[in-house]
């Protein structure tokens, strides 16, 4: 897989209009220093898919996952979404990256929630989720304030709106950051293992406001362990394993007939 | 949920005994002999140093107390205040500025600041000051205009020089202006290092998700890290605030004639009366010094994080 790496620089195809893809990654390579994290992701996301992640820890998952907003700067191939190349311009065959501003623009259209929350502990539940609206989008404060009590609503923490993140639960931490997340009216929401940091009876809470996330046709990217989610809300399960996609399709299919010998072995230990 | 013949299994785990009376413990308490002893000893010697103070002539304190509180000396305390709070907003601003390009990976700003921090740092604070107050001797005006011009304009055929005003070094860098640069340069350096800690104690995953939210690097240091750093800086930025209060005593070497010990040191040798206005400077500095104290025991209160809560929402105010 990797030794196509050289062809796919030199393409300059990017996915045409009028395809359903809102992701389309081809050939990702990650590196830090001589680690090789991802060795050649190939993947389209449709838009108002649901697209589940597993894999074993290291497998390189949640590095996908932040090349997708360039959180993490691909060492090779490549990757769009939108239409657009994420990070980067293509010129008469020539890559040029994109100044802070730019890429800037190009992640307020894809959310992200965090394993740790990441919420900001200076402002209120309300603050962080106004806070991006505000600056990045120019929304008028009023207009903002009324969205975000809304999203805060819609995520059941109606009455939290004036307290900081320290004083919230871990369920409710992450519900006020899917929040913040959503304010900036993403097409895509990324979640990188959102559940792994909470305590077990917190965990349902978090998983039943991105079941109607799903329901409502939001494009959804999400790292997780919970099998049980994969199955039920995923419209695809994509198995990695050592930087690469082992296996994908439904998510039925692949968690009761793994094809694949390294996904039988982890979805052994996983399910019982 | 349970069944009915086992009713006291489970609703009230939390008292499963009901209290039995207890004897309270009446126990000889511990004796500590030598905190009298040390107690003692101590009083001696205050009441030693008090005596000292009633008897021994040089202090002289009805000629401190009258001067103490003199015009020029009140005004030298206005001097010193100001300067205080002048070269503190100053260092403060420097150090933001010092710090951010510090941290900012661009390789010239890297070492810019790294070579001013290591300047201001290295050289005492006494010889910036009398380095400042002699500046003039290095230049006498400062001109501004377009650099090496007197190379350049021969060179394309003009006459005349590219400069556009100039600054009289001895009068615009006299005395106080000369200290305030000194102090105020200094204290940049020193900022600098208490500011780049305190944005680096700053979790990545604030910026990682703010960067996911879309906000550019200029609006995620003003947001979200710098307000978040200040609960660290806000403690040592005390101490400074305070150092820098005694340190407006090495202005008095500029010269700066108009400050606090200068006036207080000027009285003292025409009268031959050096040490009561010794006495008074110590009692001057101790009091300002213990009025900043209280200030900074109510600053770090408040954005101690276990009070944090609804009060410290110092970047929730402006947009």
């Amino acid at each position: 897989m990797s030794e196509n790496n050289e062809a796919a620089v030199e393409t300059a195809k990017s996915p045409g209009p009028g395809t359903d893809a809102l992701v389309v990654a081809e050939n990702v390579h990650k590196s830090f220093g001589r680690l090789q994290v991802l060795k050649g992701i190939d993947l389209e996301v449709r838009r108002g898919e649901v697209m589940c992640v597993v894999g074993p820890s290291g497998s390189g998952k949640s590095t996908f996952l932040r090349c997708i907003n360039h959180l993490e700067k691909l060492t090779a191939g490549r990757l769009w979404f939108n239409g657009e190349l994420m990070g980067f311009r293509q010129k008469r065959g020539r890559l040029y990256e994109l100044r802070d501003q730019e890429i800037a623009a190009q992640r307020s259209d894809i959310g992200m929630v965090f394993q740790r929350f990441n919420l900001f502990p200076h402002l209120t539940a309300l603050g962080n989720v106004i806070e991006a609206p505000i600056q990045v989008n120019k929304v008028p404060r009023a207009q903002a304030t009324a969205r975000g009590s809304e999203l805060l609503e819609r995520v059941g923490l109606p009455d939290k709106a004036d307290v900081h993140p320290e004083q919230l639960s871990g369920g409710q931490q992450q519900r006020v950051a899917i929040a913040r997340a959503l304010a900036m009216e993403p097409s895509l929401m990324l979640f990188d293992e959102p559940t792994s940091a909470l305590d077990p009876e917190l965990v349902g809470e978090v998983l039943d406001v991105m079941r109607d996330l799903a329901r409502g046709g939001m494009t959804m990217v999400v790292v997780t362990h919970e099998m049980g989610f994969a199955r039920e809300v995923g419209d695809s399960l994509v198995f990695m394993d050592d930087g690469t996609v082992v296996e994908s399709g439904p998510p039925a299919d692949v968690l009761s007939d793994p094809q694949h010998e390294r996904t039988q072995a982890f979805l052994s230990k996983v399910l019982f | 949920m349970s069944t009915p013949t086992e009713p006291a299994e489970g609703p009230a785990p939390e008292n499963p005994r009901p209290s039995r009376p207890a004897e309270p413990i009446t126990a000889v308490p511990v004796r500590y002999p030598e905190r009298w002893v040390a107690a003692g000893v101590v009083l001696v010697l205050a009441a030693m140093f008090v005596h000292m103070l009633f008897t021994n002539d040089a202090f002289n304190w009805p000629f401190m107390w009258d001067n103490m509180f003199s015009e020029p000396v009140v005004r030298g305390v206005g001097v010193t205040l100001s300067a205080t709070v002048l070269s503190m907003v100053i260092g403060i601003l420097l150090g933001i500025v010092l710090a951010v390009m510090r941290l900012s990976g661009n390789p010239v700003l890297v070492t810019v600041a790294w070579m001013y921090t290591w300047f201001f740092r290295g050289v005492p604070r006494l010889v910036l000051a009398v380095l400042f107050g002699n500046l003039a001797i290095l230049y006498a005006t400062i001109q501004i205009g377009l650099p090496f011009d007197n190379y350049w304009m021969p060179l394309l055929g003009l006459e005349g020089e590219a400069r556009f005003f100039e600054i009289d070094v001895r009068t615009a860098l006299s005395g106080y202006m000369a200290g305030l640069l000194a102090l105020s340069l200094s204290e940049g350096a020193y900022m600098a290092e208490i500011i780049r800690a305190g944005l680096q104690s700053v979790d990545k995953g604030q910026t990682e998700a703010a960067q996911a939210l879309g906000m550019n690097r200029g609006k995620i240091l003003r947001r979200i890290t710098l307000p978040q750093a200040m609960r660290v800086v806000i403690p040592p930025t005390g101490n400074e605030t305070i150092a820098m209060l005694k340190d407006t005593a090495l202005l008095a070497y500029v010269p700066v004639t108009i400050e606090l010990f200068y006036q207080l040191q000027a009285i003292g040798t025409s009268t031959y009366q050096i040490f009561p206005m010794l006495v008074a400077a110590c009692l001057w500095y101790l009091a300002i010094t213990s009025v900043l104290m209280i200030g900074q025991y109510f600053i770090e209160r408040r954005f101690n994080p276990e009070q944090r809560g609804a009060r410290i929402r110092t970047a929730g105010g402006a947009h």
